[in-house]
């Protein structure tokens, strides 16, 4: 079946009608899991049906979409999702965080700042931040319901009771506008402090889950902590190997098999435009061009 | 009304014109009291390009409507009718609602959601005269300081937030002008 046989992105009328009243509903309620019918998509559970869904509602065909994976623009999952919305939806596309209006990402949120008139949107495994604490859905719904959050607290002091730390280090869990504990998505705790008041507007789909939640821009968003234990975004302790980066997320790559390794940034993009930038880290001396 | 006034005034190319004046939608929920202009609806007289824009892009058999005495006429239930489909019910069964801020009183009527299901509330799509002057200033989510917007009037809207996470949540809509007040800002008299 050609690529014209399909609705512009893909989903029917309908389904989009759908996802984009639950997506105004969770802007309403910042930090609230909306239900929604999620619908099967041809790719597989796992593989960002809730991120794709939400992108597919939103896009307008004047948008320019970037996707990444844990960062990257060049993975597995960011080239598929990215050419699915060439071929349904013919938008433009790019790798350039700064020239994109949507930006759907696994795992990370851009080193480079988001504007006004930017969208993110998470792709979420599992929504539910009390899910591995209480497994039942109908238990958590009340316990959102009453503002019952104290089995987090506690999961996070027996981090520090038996670490000496909180080991919790993504999926970091926040509190929204100080009503509704939110999962973040895995993005590295390194990143939660971008959650909150972010210019963008960020909306996370969860497809196997089918919850769909938002926060608007400016939001107030607290990651969850003790005053004698704060919160602490941590990353790895050296500089990008590639660029010379010292505040940028980093990926470790092990190179050989008698220890070596080097520290990359996991933002691609920030990382190439730092090096056409002529800087340089410790594995990557100047071009003799 | 003849049939040809009925049929016509929706969108001509539904994926792009939905999908361009969505994004106006989720601007104006997002960025309280800010205007975004949407286009591509010609309902038929009281309601507004505006309104009618955001009916075809939100409103359909599954999402049942209430129209307020203003806007309830044979032409617009017709035109309501065949580009949404939407079940026309009394305000306390609604999803949506369309009227002028005096016709949709009183505003408790409207579905404000459970405490398990905060999402299962109203959306009011109020049509307003004009988008000017200013008489609120908001501050909250979706704002960065505070913000300056033209409401019908504040007492309602300062009970709706004492009430979150439930409460209903507005559109307004003055011609092709769009802007919207969810339950979560805190409103104050200018």
């Amino acid at each position: 079946m050609s690529e014209a046989a399909y609705n512009f992105a893909y989903l029917d009328e309908a389904t989009k009608r759908m996802i984009r009243r639950a997506l105004l509903k969770g802007l309403a309620i910042p930090g609230y899991q909306v239900p929604f019918a999620s619908r099967e998509m041809p790719m597989p559970y796992g593989w960002g049906t809730g991120g794709v869904q939400v992108t597919a509602a939103c896009l307008t065909p004047e948008d320019c979409l970037k996707v990444i994976d844990q960062g990257a623009d060049d993975t597995t999952n960011a080239v598929s999702i990215r050419k699915f919305f060439e071929r349904t939806a013919g938008v433009a596309t790019t790798e350039h965080t700064a020239e994109a209006s949507v930006i759907q990402t696994r795992h990370r949120i851009p080193e480079q700042a988001l504007t006004e008139g930017q969208i993110l949107v998470y792709q979420v495994p599992i929504p539910e931040p009390l899910r591995f604490l209480e497994p039942r859905e109908s238990e958590t719904r009340r316990m959102h319901a009453l503002e019952e959050y104290g089995l987090m607290h506690v999961k996070l002091y027996e981090d520090i009771a038996r670490h000496g730390a909180i080991a919790t280090s993504y999926a970091y869990p926040v509190k929204v506008e100080g009503r509704y504990v939110m999962d973040p998505s895995p993005i590295p705790k390194f990143d939660n402090p971008k959650l909150g008041g972010n210019a963008a507007i960020q909306l996370f789909g969860a497809g196997r889950e089918q919850r769909i939640y938002a926060l608007p821009p400016y939001t107030q968003v607290v990651s969850l902590d003790f005053e004698d234990h704060p919160f602490e975004p941590s990353k790895a302790d050296h500089d990008c190997d590639l660029c010379g980066a010292a505040q940028s997320y980093l990926d470790e790559v092990i190179t050989d098999d008698r220890g070596g390794r080097m520290f990359i940034c996991s933002d691609t993009d920030f990382c190439a435009s730092r090096r056409a930038d002529g800087l340089r880290g410790r594995l990557s001396p100047e071009e003799a061009a | 009304m003849d049939h040809a006034e009925i049929l016509a005034g929706g969108f001509d190319d539904p994926a792009a014109q939905s999908a361009r004046a969505f994004r106006a939608c989720l601007e104006a929920m997002a960025r309280p009291g800010r205007i975004q202009p949407i286009t591509g609806a010609a309902p038929p007289a009281p309601i507004s390009p505006a309104a009618g824009a955001v009916l075809l892009t939100l409103v359909d058999t599954t999402t049942p409507l209430y129209l307020a005495p203003s806007q309830d006429t044979q032409a617009t239930r017709q035109w309501i009718a065949f580009h949404c489909g939407a079940p026309i019910v009394p305000a306390e069964e609604a999803a949506f609602a369309l009227g002028a801020w005096g016709a949709l009183q009183p505003v408790s009527r409207f579905a404000i959601g459970t405490a398990d299901y905060p999402d299962r509330a109203a959306t009011l799509i109020v049509e307003m005269p004009g988008a000017t002057p200013p008489s609120a200033r908001l501050a909250g989510p979706g704002i960065e300081t505070c913000h300056e917007a033209c409401l019908p009037e504040i007492a309602a809207f300062a009970a709706n937030r004492t009430q979150f996470p439930l409460g209903f949540d507005c559109y307004f809509s003055a011609g092709s002008q769009l802007w919207a007040l969810p339950r979560s800002t805190n409103v104050e008299a200018l």
